[in-house]
């Protein structure tokens, strides 16, 4: 059975943090483009320094990181003669690496936010 | 049973089922020793204009932003393709979506490109119209 269970969600959220990356990047190639005009590029800076951006920025970290494990996860199940018997204890060890580099790196990201340098 | 998606057996199709995964071994280190310098080990607190300047001084950081930006965006505009094709059935609004989809991506490709190759420090702050 597919639906319902780790493959489907895995493959829901492979679709949804990829789409969430690609929209991020076609903003971040026009913030980079205005490097071609240095005052405004500097004066827009105040954007990604406020702290709604800065906690999306720590989802944006969490949507690219998924999708990498899960990539891998893919590769596994591709290539790999026993990734198709064991992708859902490949599924639930990507979980635990996800949580075991996230949580760290976000604490990391957000402490200046919070704490101010 | 697949998890990925199942492989094509041939032309294009061939071809970006390849890509969607030799880019994305690329694109893993990549974009995460990218995120680890931009957005950890430096935060928006330090990056400004001078220091996009300082670092794109240096050959190495514009050929592996300019990689990195052809990989991610290709990935990125292959698989909202494939999510295109999954959703989009009327003939109609595939040659629209699809069209679209091409022209932004070529557009913003083109401008990417084009800002890494072609970006000059500005020789004092004044030039660069900096305070």
């Amino acid at each position: 059975m597919y639906r319902g269970r780790e493959g489907m969600w895995s493959w829901i959220l492979h679709r949804v943090t990829g789409l969430g990356i690609l929209l991020f990047l076609a903003i971040h190639i026009v913030d980079i483009y205005l490097l071609g005009w240095p005052d405004v590029f500097n004066k827009l800076l105040f954007l990604y320094r406020h702290p709604v951006f800065r906690v999306a920025e720590v989802f944006l970290v969490a949507a690219v990181l998924y999708h990498a494990l899960n990539g891998i996860r893919i590769l596994l199940v591709d290539f790999w003669v026993e990734g198709t018997r064991l992708h859902r204890q490949i599924f639930w060890a990507q979980v635990v690496l996800f949580l075991l580099i996230w949580i760290p790196t976000s604490l990391l990201m957000l402490s200046p936010v919070v704490f101010g340098r | 049973m697949y998890v990925g998606r199942e492989r094509p057996t041939g032309g294009f199709e061939v071809f970006a089922w390849f890509f969607m995964r030799i880019s994305g071994v690329v694109l893993i280190l990549l974009v995460l020793g990218h995120l680890a310098i931009m957005h950890v080990l430096n935060t928006v607190d330090e990056i400004d204009f001078e220091f996009v300047a300082a670092r794109w001084g240096s050959p190495f950081w514009r050929t592996y932003d300019l990689v990195m930006l052809w990989l991610a965006w290709l990935h990125g505009l292959n698989g909202l393709r494939m999510v295109i094709d999954d959703y989009v059935h009327r003939k109609g609004w595939r040659a629209v979506t699809l069209t679209a989809l091409a022209l932004v991506g070529f557009v913003l490709l083109a401008m990417g490109t084009q800002i890494i190759l072609t970006f000059e420090a500005p020789t004092s702050r004044v030039t660069a119209g900096l305070p």
